[in-house]
């Protein structure tokens, strides 16, 4: 469970900063952008809280 | 972390890493804030040199005033600002230094709640303010403002760790969408590639040219005393002696680099590009509102951005305004002060004057509270060798310091005056008005102290 969300939380950032940057290059539309932006949020605040969950002393 | 350790030195088993400050600084300085602000240096008709190079040195000098100001203070005594303020100055006179920092806090966080709203604009169309607005703009916006005013107060008041917690796992992620921002809107600018930016950047962006109407034009040096002094209050004014009193060394004040160069720099350029592409689509809309330049260039994912960046920093302040009144009002308790406060800020957060015109409002922040960052400092390095006793309210039992009280209000009286009437701007006067307060408590201190009895404590004295 932490490896997967530690996985999705990094593959989350991932999916906010390489569309725009795919966008800048002109490789991908600005809707695409949005679109993949949207999803990478939504994981990034499922997975980052079990992510820091995890890493919290008992 | 501050509020432990209210009334005694923070001891070496509290103390914090490095590591602590450079996310702590990196989230609190990248705030819903930011995105009126980079807004607001392009409606100043700022040039691409001014802003980069302005912005370079100020936030820099920032830097060295918390790490060669703040931070060697701070390690010290390892007190809070607020218990460090009424030894020297005594009770009542901390009274009236809470009160203006509670309403500062309040101005402060109705303008982050202002920038939310704007956010929900997006989805319900109401009227939005525009640049030169003042008051409501009509029912829509009163009703978004107070829905999260009222989120933001029932939260502060109830359950702060709970947001404390959100912004910390925003944190990251709000950084990368604030990047985000900048290459989606060079982008819809026609740049192409990196080689591009600067030739771009001077042309079309930030080309120096004639304010929008009724802003004043920025220079470089408009840009670079801005950017050291929008956050005075936490480093020369020493409020965040309460924050780096737990920092194990004195050099950690560097930390504050995260905070400036992402939060004061990157957020700050990002959200000016994409005020200029709003401009260059139409060049009649002028209104800077966060929600929709968000939204235009990020999707839903960047109206999140605008919303969680104004929540998450509302909140703490509007907290932190509940605490200074609640100094005040001891006996009220904390929930009930919050909630007034909140009902206060969210009022303020209704009028966008003070987001339109948050420049001119934080620079007034910064001056406000600086000679007491100026009474702070020389009682600690400089009573000893000038003859005068450090901690004079705790030693001689007085509950108002004349000495720092005048040193206070004749340099807000003179800042005043040469704002009013000597033609300085606001963004200016501060600097002069720090060493005017220096000297002010230096010469009133030699002149008021009266010798008191031995065997009062003595206090945290310089090592």
């Amino acid at each position: 469970m932490t490896m997967a969300a530690r996985v999705l939380s990094w593959l989350a950032l991932a999916g906010t900063i390489v569309p725009p940057i795919l966008f800048f290059y002109d490789r991908v539309s600005l809707d695409q952008t949005k679109l993949w932006m949207l999803i990478a949020t939504v994981v990034w605040f499922a997975a980052a809280p079990l992510r820091d969950e995890s890493a919290r002393p008992e | 972390m501050s509020n432990e350790y209210e009334r005694e030195p923070v001891p070496p088993e509290a103390q914090l890493g490095f590591g602590s400050f450079i996310g702590q600084y990196a989230g609190e300085h990248t705030a819903g804030t930011e995105l009126m602000i980079g807004p607001l240096f392009v409606a100043a008709g700022v040039s691409a040199v001014d802003l980069l190079g302005g912005l370079l040195v100020g936030n820099l000098l920032a830097v060295l005033s918390w790490t060669f100001l703040t931070a060697p203070i701070a390690t010290r005594a390892r007190l809070t600002l607020y218990y460090q303020l009424e030894r020297i100055c005594g009770r009542r006179l901390v009274t009236l230094y809470n009160l203006a920092n509670g309403l500062m806090f309040c101005l402060l966080a109705g303008s982050m709640i202002t920038v939310s709203a704007t956010a929900l604009g997006v989805w319900f169309g109401f009227a939005m303010p525009q640049l030169n607005d003042v008051y409501p703009t009509g029912l829509g916006w009163i009703l978004a403002v107070l829905a999260i005013g009222a989120m933001v107060t029932v939260v502060a008041a109830y359950g702060y760790e709970f947001v404390s917690r959100v912004a910390n796992i925003a944190a990251p992620w709000m950084v990368l969408v604030f990047i985000a921002f900048g290459l989606v809107g060079l982008r819809q600018m026609g740049v192409t590639s990196l080689a591009e930016f600067w030739p771009k950047a001077q042309s079309v962006i930030w080309t120096g040219g004639a304010p929008l109407p009724g802003q004043i034009k920025f220079t470089f040096w408009h840009i670079m005393f801005f950017a050291w002094f929008c956050n005075m209050a936490m480093h020369i004014g020493m409020a965040d002696l309460s924050v780096l009193r737990f920092a194990r060394r004195s050099w950690y004040g560097i930390s504050t680099a995260s905070g400036m160069f992402l939060g004061h720099y990157l957020a700050w350029v990002t959200a000016s590009i994409l005020y200029v592409v709003q401009l260059r689509a139409d060049p009649s809309n002028t209104a800077v509102l966060p929600g929709p330049l968000a939204y235009n260039a990020c999707g839903i994912a960047g109206v999140i951005c605008v919303i969680v960046a104004g929540w998450t920093t509302a909140n703490p302040t509007i907290y932190r305004a509940g605490l200074a009144f609640q100094a005040i009002m001891p006996r009220v308790s904390r929930y009930r002060v919050t909630m007034v406060t909140g009902a206060i800020t969210t009022i303020v957060g209704a009028f966008p004057a003070v987001a339109m015109q948050l420049l001119d409002f934080v620079a007034l922040y910064g001056m406000l509270l600086m000679p007491m960052g100026a009474v702070v400092f020389v009682d600690f390095w400089l009573s000893k060798r000038f003859g005068f006793q450090p901690n004079y309210a705790e030693r001689s039992g007085t509950d108002f310091n004349w000495a720092a009280g005048l040193t206070w209000f004749v340099t807000l009286a003179g800042c005043a005056l040469l704002v009013l009437r000597g033609g300085v701007q606001l963004y200016f006067v501060s600097l002069p008005g720090w060493f005017l307060a220096a000297i002010l408590y230096l010469a009133l201190s030699r002149l008021l102290q009266r010798p008191v009895a031995a065997g009062i404590p003595a206090g945290v004295q310089p090592l």
